[in-house]
């Protein structure tokens, strides 16, 4: 894009104006590079959601934006439903609560090398993952409402789970107002076989060292130390969230009309908060996150099994676990006063700072682990989130390094076993049933994460804590 | 397969690209052609493996405009694929009014000829467009979330 586009308010805030059907200004974070490498579909997706009826402050987008369907991948904007908000299926996307969680598995970079090629083999053999494959669970009608209505603290009770992890989890691992009703048979059928697989696309298992401490002081009390061994893994809702989203984009943009909204975009399809269709949608998503909870504490499970074997004693204890693709209602400060607003994410982390009273006891004082997914050559992060995020966009922050071509482009550039070739010899061990989704993953088709964190922290989103580095990757 | 070789057919399909996720468009004398090719590109998204055609899936859906009917139509092949865990090597589409009838066969998934490459979530309103151009032909696209 075209940096003279926008009116540069300081070094990593850049503003398109109010112009035309837009309500609010929109607000990109990013650096100038980074806003001159971002597709011009990011500016008009962003735009677009400042039209929508009852937005407020401003549509905002992260630094690592890029053209999505609707919104633009790394959205945040927050709606009022006292001043005819609407939440939109489109504004949370087909994967409902996609998200991350990290676990500490109390080893260092030294106690896995010598069994690194087998520990991926077995977790590659363990951790269901890409199309065609099924999750050793079977899920009949009572145990699907039950696991919709109460997540991860669903699998804890059925033993797939610890219960010190649902401190760690947004929601204490349970999304209150879930509403399995409102949630259709098709999409339960979709789910039936599912709970605890991984999908395909940019969902991983990955086996990451510490590379590098930013942050002594907050890395020490999220207990990370430089060449420790941590576990991260990035999924959500898996099928069940794919049909509620399919359901809900298709009942939305049929009935928008009829709630007099005026859609710049099909894909931006939302129905008002106090509507029977947006409270119908409302239940049916938070089901769906519970459903993303439920799904990540099953393979947390089923990663520490697998470690078990290699390691007897390690428990791998969860650092966090949160989601990027949601729509959550949150008080918050707007103009001197509080509000309650619905406050969609889609490819956005919340990330609340010191102090804020959500946070378990135990991170309070030092902010939220924000988790960032790189690319499975360049690495990832760990944030925390900062007290200004608040002030600039609703307590969000980044959520990866952003797509920087297309899976076609990716797909003409690189061979799928080149890759998995080229990182083996750097240290780092692909495994996936398909070397053409490797192809499409490729660590060039990303943007540079390092370049979106440093933007992320100096325009007061979330503050870098640690780096890592993967050792193994298990794609889908 | 290129633009230019679909260009110069009256029946095919294509991917087009999407920053984040992928394109299909489907070409045809008809617009059931045209849905019929636009399924085609979306098996093309999971595999090039061969797909055997040994099992059939009858669908029906119906949606207010061509549009919406051409994304239900995939999001339809979607859930069977999610579902049967099958994969779909050839479609039959008829089409009356804002109803739409569908044959679909293929063959249960096979993830070591099949290699899937990924796993479509949903067909998206970005970039939808179902039309006839100015010679009479057909084309129905929109982008796949994967």
């Amino acid at each position: 894009m075209d940096p003279a586009r926008f009116t540069r308010v300081d070094e990593t805030a850049w503003r398109i104006e109010p112009e035309g059907a837009m309500r609010v200004p929109a607000i990109i974070y990013a650096d100038e590079q980074l806003i001159r490498d971002m597709d011009d579909k990011v500016y008009v997706q962003a735009a677009n959601v400042a039209m929508l009826p009852g937005i407020v402050q401003a549509s905002y987008a992260m630094p690592d934006a890029h053209w999505g369907y609707g919104f633009p991948i790394g959205g945040v904007a927050a709606f009022d439903p006292e001043q005819g908000g609407v939440v939109s299926a489109g504004g949370v996307g087909f994967d409902i609560s996609c998200g991350v969680r990290t676990m500490l598995t109390g080893l260092k970079v030294a106690d896995l090398l010598p069994v690194q090629r087998s520990l991926a083999e077995s977790l590659f053999h363990q951790i269901p993952a890409g199309l065609g494959s099924t999750g050793a669970i079977n899920l009949d009608a009572i145990d699907m409402d039950a696991m919709l209505k109460g997540g991860a603290r669903w699998a804890v009770q059925r033993g797939w789970g610890e219960p010190h992890d649902l401190d760690r989890i947004e929601e204490s691992g349970e999304m209150a107002g879930a509403r399995p009703n409102c949630v259709s048979d098709k999409a339960k059928e979709r789910q039936r076989r599912e709970m605890g697989t991984l999908g395909s696309g940019n969902h991983y298992l990955e086996v990451q060292a510490v590379a590098e401490i930013l942050d002594e002081a907050v890395a020490k009390r999220y207990g990370l130390a430089a060449d420790d061994v941590v576990v991260t893994i990035h999924c959500g809702s898996r099928g069940l969230g794919h049909q509620i989203g399919t359901e809900f984009l298709r009942d939305m943009a049929i009935t928008a009309k009829d709630h007099g909204i005026v859609l710049p975009d099909r894909e931006l399809a939302c129905a008002p908060i106090k509507s029977e269709v947006g409270q119908q949608y409302l239940g049916a998503m938070r089901a769906a996150i519970n459903c993303a909870l439920a799904n990540r504490e099953i393979l947390g499970h089923f990663a520490r099994r697998v470690f078990q074997h290699f390691f007897p004693g390690q428990t791998l204890d969860l650092l966090f676990d949160v989601s990027h693709n949601t729509c959550k209602v949150e008080p918050h400060t707007v103009e001197g006063n509080r509000r309650e607003l619905f406050v969609h994410r889609k490819g956005a982390t919340r990330a609340f700072g010191p102090g804020h009273p959500s946070l378990p006891a135990t991170l309070r004082d030092v902010g939220q682990p924000v988790l960032i997914g790189g690319s499975m050559g360049t690495g990832s992060y760990i944030l925390s989130g900062a007290a200004s995020s608040e002030d600039k966009a609703f307590s969000s922050a980044c959520h990866g390094a952003g797509r920087a071509m297309s899976r076609h482009a990716a797909l003409r550039q690189w061979s799928g076993r080149q890759i998995q070739d080229d990182l083996a010899a750097r240290g780092i061990l692909i495994r996936s049933p398909s070397t053409r989704g490797i192809a499409e993953e490729a660590p060039g088709a990303y943007k540079d994460v390092n370049a979106v964190v440093q933007a992320a922290e100096a325009a007061g989103l979330a503050s870098r804590v640690a780096r890592l580095r993967p050792l193994i990757c298990i794609k889908g | 397969m290129s633009a230019a070789a679909v260009s110069a057919q009256r029946t095919g399909w294509e991917h087009f690209p999407h920053e984040a996720d992928v394109g299909v468009r489907g070409f045809g004398a008809t617009i059931e052609e045209a849905f019929q090719q636009g399924a085609l590109a979306l098996t093309a998204i999971v595999t090039t493996a061969k797909v055997e055609e040994s099992m059939s899936v009858q669908v029906k859906c119906q949606a207010p405009d061509p549009e919406l009917l051409f994304a239900e139509w995939l999001n339809l092949i979607i859930y069977e694929m999610a579902v049967r865990k099958m994969l779909f090597s050839r479609f039959s589409v008829r089409i009356h009014g804002n109803h739409l009838t569908g044959t679909m066969w293929g063959e249960p998934i096979d993830v070591a000829r099949h290699a899937p490459a990924c796993e479509p979530k949903g067909a998206t309103y970005t970039a939808l467009k179902v039309a006839a151009d100015a010679d009479g032909r057909w084309s129905a696209a929109c982008i796949v979330d994967v």
